[in-house]
């Protein structure tokens, strides 16, 4: 083994353990997201010098923040530019300098309201959600530009353009590194949790041959819920969503079968769920119900939406799915946030509970929607209850509609075999 | 990358059945380690186990189990407790495991969990087979 080595990729791991942390704490202290990036990345090249010889510290991160608010007061005594708003500042670091406090104790008793500050940041409503993933993804799950832009199938200056710009954005509106409180808090999460199941559903659609970056977004993206479920503690919404995705997650491995076909919810091999993460998201998802209970408010999107896939994670096989608590949710989901996808969800949800025609009724209610006019699904359910209940032409008509709209080459393929099995009255 | 860590105190093959530990300091920074793991993000699950004089052994011989009462003689290292995390690297995992405040006598094992891309492309499709496929296989 080679020594040098060995101590490089220890210090990719305390890096990617620190970064946050040390971000986040410069953030507050300099009061700009961007500066606070530079000078950790300051402090980590000074360690790629100093701990190979050294060894690395014992306490790596309070060194890396030494080193880092070091380099900080250098830069403002030095540089004209920050001498007006950095005086100040410059002092109140220096004085620390002198008196080093228990750093370890100090940063665990800030570290946790100025993670949360930092994650506002980078999630602030001011950013597109793009530019708010990148930043994210660069300064809290400690990801180069070069992952980032391999992840999201990008070129590397495109994610590196969209980087410099989100922070010169946040500096521009004079954005504060604060944590939002009360009804502003709740207002704010929305787009914190956007950002979070953005990068879970960017990992969750990529596939075996993908680059192994991209699969690995969804496990950055649960690290953060779970972070920020920690952090934000009395928000269901941040329980919900975590369960949400935990629950997902749990499908990995039997979504997919030997040939890269995928197989649907029902046909799943349940023992190859991950039930490890199911009974972590069963046990979120009644966090979360119990601080709604509390709190007498109703449910919000990602609780609801963690509420169906756990009717799905608690059966032990398809037929003992709970189909009428299914319905009722998404008839709660669909009141609160009316959409057709939704709609055509609760169709097949009341089919399952009442039979085809039932759920019939309601997606031809859907017909005319224009947001479902090319949408493969409509009349590709329409034409799944069409062929139970034996109505095979007109199930085949919809199938061959459906797979004319179907945006790869395996569904149109699946649609076109259901198709044929209508035709031959199957 | 999930990891096991597996905590393996030295003495725990003889602990008395029921024995847990009773030491204070140790209990309260044992504590703040496994919240910092939580904080971090990275923690699945972690359990304590109470001593193998509590537990048993099953072995087999042509197929048959036979059972043994702990404790266990032969055993010179056994399993105090484990924690499962979710982390990047196997370095990362190492880089955790130094962060244990544990004693001269404990000793933690990093080992990863095998994921379904670890097995080999013959035993693969045994255990991506849908349960439609096996249902389908029983009724030929």
């Amino acid at each position: 083994m080679n020594a040098a080595a060995d101590v490089n990729r220890a210090i990719d791991a305390v890096w990617r353990m620190e970064a946050p942390r040390l971000i986040a704490g410069l953030a507050r202290q300099v009061r700009d997201v961007g500066l606070a990036e530079e000078l950790a990345q300051e402090a980590l090249v000074a360690a790629l010098q100093a701990w190979p010889k050294s060894g690395v510290p014992d306490r790596p991160g309070a060194w890396l923040m030494q080193t880092a608010k070091r380099k900080a007061i250098d830069l403002f005594r030095r540089n004209k530019r920050f001498q007006a708003i950095g005086e100040g500042i410059a002092h109140e670091l220096e004085q620390e300098q002198m008196t080093p406090p228990d750093l370890d104790a100090a940063l665990d008793d800030q570290i946790g309201d100025d993670l949360l500050g930092l994650i506002f940041t980078a999630c602030h409503p001011v950013l597109s959600p793009e530019a708010r993933t990148a930043l994210t993804l660069r300064l809290l799950c400690g990801l180069t530009t070069e992952e980032i832009a391999r992840a999201f199938l990008s070129p590397e200056p495109t994610i590196a353009q969209r980087i410099v710009r989100a922070k010169r954005a946040l500096a521009d509106a004079g954005v504060e590194f604060e944590v939002p409180r009360g009804q502003d808090l709740s207002d704010r999460l929305e787009s914190v949790l956007e950002v979070i199941y953005l990068v879970f559903n960017e990992g969750y659609s990529a596939t075996s041959g993908d680059d192994l970056v991209r699969p690995q977004l969804s496990n950055e993206a649960m690290r953060l819920a779970r972070i920020l479920a920690g952090l934000a503690a009395e928000e269901p919404e941040v329980h919900g969503l975590l369960a949400l995705m935990e629950i997902q997650a749990s499908r990995f491995a039997a979504r997919v079968g030997p040939d890269g076909e995928p197989i649907l919810l029902p046909d799943q091999n349940r023992a190859r769920w991950d039930h490890l993460l199911i009974r972590r998201a069963l046990g979120g998802l009644a966090r979360a119900e119990a601080l709604l209970r509390e709190s007498r408010t109703g449910p919000g999107p990602y609780v609801l939406q963690a509420g169906i896939a756990a009717c799905h994670a608690r059966a032990k096989t398809a037929d003992e799915t709970d189909w009428e608590r299914i319905v009722a949710l998404y008839e709660a989901l669909g009141a609160l946030q009316p959409s057709p996808v939704i709609e055509l969800n609760r169709a097949v949800a009341v089919s399952m509970a009442r039979g085809p025609a039932a759920g019939l009724a309601i997606v031809d209610g859907l017909r005319d929607e224009p947001a479902l006019k090319t949408y493969h699904l409509l009349p590709g359910v329409r034409a799944d209850l069409l062929a139970k209940l034996g109505r095979h032409s007109e199930a085949r008509a919809d199938f061959e509609h459906a797979a004319s709209l179907a945006r790869n080459e395996r569904e149109r393929a699946h649609l076109l075999k259901r198709a044929a099995e209508s035709a031959a009255g199957t | 990358m999930r990891f096991m860590m597996l905590m393996i105190p030295k003495g725990y093959e003889t602990a008395a059945p029921g024995s847990m530990p009773e030491d204070k300091g140790r209990v309260e920074s044992m504590m703040k380690y496994n919240e910092a793991l939580q904080r971090a993000g990275v923690l699945l699950a972690l359990d304590g186990l109470h001593p193998p004089s509590m537990g048993a052994r099953i072995s087999f011989s042509r197929g048959r189990p036979k059972v043994t009462d702990g404790p266990f003689p032969e055993a010179k290292e056994v399993l105090g407790g484990y924690w499962v995390i979710d982390v990047k690297s196997r370095d990362e995992a190492i880089e955790w495991a130094k962060r244990c405040p544990a004693s001269d006598e404990e000793t933690i094992e990093v080992r990863q969990v095998q994921e379904l891309e670890d097995w080999s492309d013959e035993i693969k499709p045994i255990l991506e087979e849908s349960s439609i496929e096996r249902w389908a296989k029983k009724g030929e």
